[in-house]
Parts: C-alpha cells; structure tokens; sequence
C-alpha cells in the first residue's frame, strides 16, 4: 500500500513538449510510471518519448482515463493549467512549477472548492511510492520501498532524508512534497491524515521550514489523532526575521513563523525534532526501537 | 519587492484612496520648494527608507515655516537612520517626502495580507493606530476586526462597513471610510501586493479619512505582469550582493557571519546554515543556486560569495537530484581558477553523478577539502575558519 499514487496510477503531463517537461517525462517512465498522454495546446497529435500529445486536458482524460496530472508550464500561465485539470476531473492534480503569483494561487484554491480534485504544490518535487510510481522530479534511486512517509515542504532537504533512511536500509512508502509557496493545494495534515490511515506506513517524517504556522496546526493535529510514530524537522533556525529564504512561504514576519516557535509547538505534541539535518534518519531509528518497529522497518521491504 | 511611501501614496491616490497632498524631494532646496508650493501652515518631512519605526527613530519632523523645512530637511538628508527594522547600521536617508499637515481626529490601523491558513486576502483592522499591529496581536488580539475576502467578489461593502463601526469610525465617515477599503483592496489585488498597510489612517477634524502612512510590498512572483512597477525600485536601498545574484536568478541572501555556504534547494541552503550555527560556526550568507543551475550560474555563484569580505571560508553542500555534480563540480573548479581561491574550500557531493564530480575536484589541483556528509563538512569548515581566526 501507498498513499495518493501507485503502480496502476495513470498519469498525464502538461506541459509535456517543453524542455524540463520532456525531461522529466523520460525520466519518469523509466522508473515504471504510467505516462498515457501528455498536454501542449496546438502541439495535438505529436508524441514526445512515444506518449501522444493532446491540445486539451479534456481530450487527454477522455482518451486515455488518466487520473493524475503533473503540470511543468511556466508560472504565468500554471493556475489556468491547474483549473484545467480539475475542470476535466483530474483527481490528484501535482504542479512542480515555481514563482506562481500567491493571488493566481488564492484563486485557484477557491476554484477547487467543492471540486473532487485533490492539489499537491506548487513549487514542489512532487509525489513518489517507492519502486511503483514517481511523479516530480526527485531522483528515483534513492527512494526504496519499506514502511515510513515523508512528508515535506523542500526538495533537496527530503532527498537528504530519504537517502539518510535508505543508506541505513529503511525503506519509504510514499515521500510527498507539499511545496514551498505560502498558498498550496495539500498541506501536512491532509498527507499525516493518509499516512495514519494507510496500513504499511509505521511512522512519519515530516520537514518543515519557517514562514507560516501549518508545522504548528499539523502537530496539533499529530496530538489528537496520530497513532504513528512521527519524526520532524524544521529547517531556517538561523534565519533572519523579513527576509525570504529562497521559498516564497519561508519567512518570518512579524514574529510568527520561527524554528523555534514550531519545534516548541511540535515537542509538546509528541513529535521528536531532529537536532540537526544530518540526523533526521537516526532519530527517527532511535523512535522505531522505542516502538518496536526498528525490526519491522530496517529491512527494505 | 519594497517601495517608498510617496510611492505607495501615489499608487493608493490611483485607486481613490485619499491620502495628504505631498511631494518628494531630493535636495534641501527642493524640499523647501515643495513645502512653499504646499502652501500649507503646517507641512511634515518623512525621511524616505524602506524601514518601519521612522516616527521613534527621528525621521518625522512637523515644520511650521519654510525655514524649518529647510533646516528638517538638511538635518535628514544624509542622515542615517537607525530604527528597529532597519538593524543597527540603519539607512541612510537620500529622500524625503514634503505633505501637508493635517488636523488629526482620531487614528486607526488597516492591512491586507494573504491568510496562509485561509488562503484569503485577509482585512485587518484596528482602532489601536500608530502602534505596531503585531504587538496588538500579540497582546490584545481582541482588539484586531478581520474580514477573510472571497477573490470572486472581492471586498464586499457590507464587509467593509462593519469594519468601519467596528472600529468606532463616526457614522457620518463610514461610507469614506469603506470607499478607502475598497479602493485599498482593488490596488492590493490589480497590482499583486503581498502587505498593503495604512499605519495610521486618521479621520480628522475636516471629516476627511486619509492614508498618514503607506506600505505596499509586491510579489516578486508577480513583478512580470506588473512593469509600471519596476520603475519604483530604489536599488540604494537593497543589498549590493543581492542585486548582483539577482540578476542570475540566484536566490541569496546575505547574513553577518563568515563561512559562505552555495546549497542547491531553499531547504537544504536553510538546513545547511543550520547545521553550521550547530557546530559553532556563523553562515554568510544563505545561497541557493536552484535545480537546474549551469556551470556558469554557480561561477556567478561562487563569485559573489567571495566578494564578501567576511567570508572566511566556504561550504558547498549539493544533493544532485536533477542537479549532477558533475555540472557543479565543473562550476566550483572553474570560479576558483578564475578568482583565486584565497579561502578554504569544503565540498559535499551527493547524488547524482557523484564519482564523476568528486574525481573532478580532485584532478583539479586545487585544495579542495572533500567531505563525506552534511556533518562532517560543516565540522570541517568551522575549524578551518576557526583556525585562520586565530
């Protein structure tokens, strides 16, 4: 079992004829995902990497029964493309795309209201079930099949995680990036809400950065409902107040949104912070032995 | 993306938002000339820098005739400003906005922001005007009215409204007072600001509802849509660094320590910081080169790091995913050889293409330190800096 994606996910790509996008969609199929088809209006009835091209999102779910798209069209234009998906009825909608403007993103939110279709990012490395299916942009090797989550607002900082688990033979179900922007589809809660519920998934790593309070209400959340084990993160303890690092959503303004504040929040609740980024994998094995889980998730599944 | 506040009140005056007759000014002479042109028997100079708390630290002078204008006004041109935002080195002043005084009633806080939690543009409102809205928040969060705005419709006036008798406007104002919101919220929306703040808005004893103080801060995202707005940046009044990486898409930030760190990815450059301070060590400068950065994007890179003259050493921390190592291995060797290397040098390679980027470094002659992890590099270049300190 996995969370959001796996094995039989059938997956278009929007965007598709643009240079990262080709990429990527290469990329992707050779770690097994199912691409069926790919979007770039007036570019219909070509193919890239042998997946056929359609004008319309419509057209493509129509022919092809995708129920995920992953969106590489440059930021101008992404919230239409988001729309799009849903429009079409496109279930889980991932957008890699950065720099999206956060009132295009208030929109789009608002457009989703009441609408089936689940958001994950923008400005994210997307979704993957290790050894079945990849949608983003992360490396694949370094994902192995086994039995935590991860879930996360950076790309590079969960590829270090994910590596530190895998180097020390704890295997993954599912590493989700949520993304860095301060508006975005799904949020911690949404993906810890999955992982709880999802049977092969024993405990939870969850990275978090400065900016915003969502580490805050998600730790509340891990409180009252969790009853997995959950390991955190909070990246920007030596950040300056104002300033944007990097992610659009990470800054301290006006003295909310600091380290120090979500990991206070987050060792209230019961999640285990890791001091320092180079050790998030051995505290959360130090966690597993604590539950008895270590046997169960040291060996690659 | 910052402006000044005569800016922000020459945009708000677009959107009917009414805010005091006033003119900038760059020169003593100038100031006094605007002052005479005002015609006013009281006219306030406002040093002009991209910092809160001007009021406190002395950059808001009441002038009661032209000769105490142009005696303000060489008093603050040149002068440098230390508030609470602008850190201990301040801002020098190199503007000064000349506006009518006004006959204050009463004052009043009002903001817009993006509720992250709400994903809404979210009306703020206070009758506490003139303090600091978070010391509100943090002390009497009761006192704050707030209004969640639904992007289909925008700023409602019935929403508008009940902020003003919320907030105790008189009655006969409110309708004033609601035409400001909403003409505050079209300018917040039309031009992508990401705070727009009137800190205070008075009612005064004409029956006027006026902009005192104006913030607008702009989505960087947003700024291509918006090129009338570029014409406002002020580069005096950023980091020459910054600028620099700016221009090659870098995401830097600039710090007060001495080991500069290129990292690719915003949360491995902010854990990579991190994890300097845990050894003992002080970052420079936050840096990330991005996912798809070339061999000249980390040359450019590499350059900027070394024009700091804090910098006492460096850190390269990479995770290739999509970003081999190769590439950026490449790009280090490169930026040495062309700037001379005059600091130590640490590099972690992870990821892709990772044996290929390490015999890259290796083979380059040049003293490179390799480490083998996150920790053990960050535990290599604090004792390197450490001992060249000494």
């Amino acid at each position: 079992m996995s969370i959001f994606i796996n094995r039989d996910t059938k997956v278009i790509v929007q965007g598709i004829t643009g240079k990262t996008a080709k990429f990527h969609t290469k990329q992707m199929l050779e770690y097994g995902t199912k691409i069926v088809g790919g979007i770039s209006p007036g570019k219909g009835g070509q193919t890239v990497e042998g997946v056929p091209v359609f004008n319309t999102v419509q057209e493509a779910v129509d022919a092809t029964g995708a129920n995920a798209s992953v969106i590489y069209v440059p930021a101008p234009f992404a919230a239409d493309a988001i729309m799009e998906a849903a429009d079409a009825g496109v279930e889980l909608v991932i957008c890699i795309t950065e720099h999206i403007p956060v009132l295009d993103m208030v929109k789009v939110n608002r457009y989703l209201e009441g609408k089936k279709t689940r958001l994950i990012g923008p400005n994210c490395p997307g979704v993957i079930t290790a050894d079945e299916c990849k949608i983003g942009i992360m490396p694949g090797y370094i994902h192995k099949k086994g039995h935590i989550g991860v879930v996360s607002r950076s790309g590079t900082l969960t590829y270090e995680a994910v590596y530190q688990l895998t180097k020390a033979g704890i295997g993954q179900t599912t590493a989700v990036g949520i993304g860095g922007d301060p508006v975005n589809g799904t949020n911690f809660i949404d993906v810890l809400k999955e992982f709880n519920e999802d049977p092969e998934t024993e405990a939870v790593i969850m990275i978090g950065e400065i900016g915003g309070t969502a580490e805050e209400e998600a730790a509340r959340w891990v409180r009252d409902n969790m009853t997995k084990p959950v390991v955190g993160f909070i990246g920007g303890r030596t950040a300056p107040p104002g300033k944007r690092m990097g992610h659009a959503g990470a800054i301290i303004s006006g003295g909310t949104g600091t380290a120090e504040s979500k990991i206070k929040v987050m060792t209230e609740c019961g999640i285990r912070v890791a001091e320092s980024p180079a050790v998030i994998g051995e505290t959360l094995i130090e966690v597993l032995k604590e539950h008895n889980l270590y046997e169960k998730c040291k060996n690659l599944a | 993306m910052n402006i000044h506040e005569y800016q922000a009140k020459e945009l708000l005056r677009q959107y009917g938002v009414s805010v005091p007759r006033g003119h900038v000014a760059f020169t003593v002479d100038e100031a006094v000339d605007a002052a005479r042109e005002l015609g006013t028997d009281v006219v306030v100079v406002k040093a002009q820098i991209h910092a809160g708390g001007r009021g406190k630290a002395g950059g808001v002078k009441i002038a009661k005739s032209l000769d105490e204008v142009r005696t303000y006004a060489s008093e603050l041109l040149g002068k440098t400003l230390v508030t609470h935002q602008t850190g201990p080195e301040g801002k020098e002043v190199k503007r000064l906005l000349i506006e009518e005084g006004c006959a204050i009633d009463k004052e009043y806080y009002v903001g817009l922001v993006v509720d992250r939690s709400s994903d809404r543009v979210v009306l703020m409102a206070s009758a506490e005007g003139g303090t600091e809205i978070e010391e509100v928040a943090a002390k009497t969060p009761e006192k704050i009215f707030k209004e969640y705005i639904d992007p289909l419709t925008g700023l409602m006036p019935f929403q508008a409204r009940r902020i003003a008798f919320k907030l105790g406007i008189p009655a006969r104002l409110v309708n004033k007072a609601s035409q400001f919101m909403i003409g505050l919220y079209n300018c917040f929306v039309e031009k992508d600001c990401s705070i727009a703040e009137i800190n205070p808005l008075v009612t005064t004893k004409d029956g006027d509802v006026l902009a005192l103080d104006a913030k607008l801060n702009f989505d960087d995202n947003a700024l291509y849509r918006h090129p009338e707005l570029l014409e406002y940046r002020d580069l005096d009044e950023e980091d020459p660094k910054e600028i620099e990486a700016s221009k090659y898409d870098l995401s830097y930030v600039s710090l007060d320590g001495n080991i500069g760190c290129m990292v690719n990815g915003a949360g491995l450059a902010m854990a990579t910081m991190d994890i300097i301070k845990y050894y003992g060590g002080e970052p420079a400068n936050f840096l990330d080169v991005g996912g798809g950065a070339t061999k000249e994007k980390v040359t450019e890179a590499f350059k900027i790091i070394l024009s700091d003259e804090k910098v006492k050493g460096i850190f390269v921390n990479i995770f290739g995913g999509i970003m081999r190592c190769d590439v950026i291995a490449e790009g280090v060797v490169a930026a040495a050889k062309q700037v001379g290397l005059s600091v130590p040098l640490v590099v972690r390679l992870e990821g892709t293409n990772v044996d290929l980027g390490k015999e890259i470094l290796q083979n380059s002659g040049l003293d490179i330190i390799p480490a083998e992890t996150m920790a053990d590099g960050a535990e290599k270049i604090v004792k390197l800096v450490s001992t060249v300190k000494n």
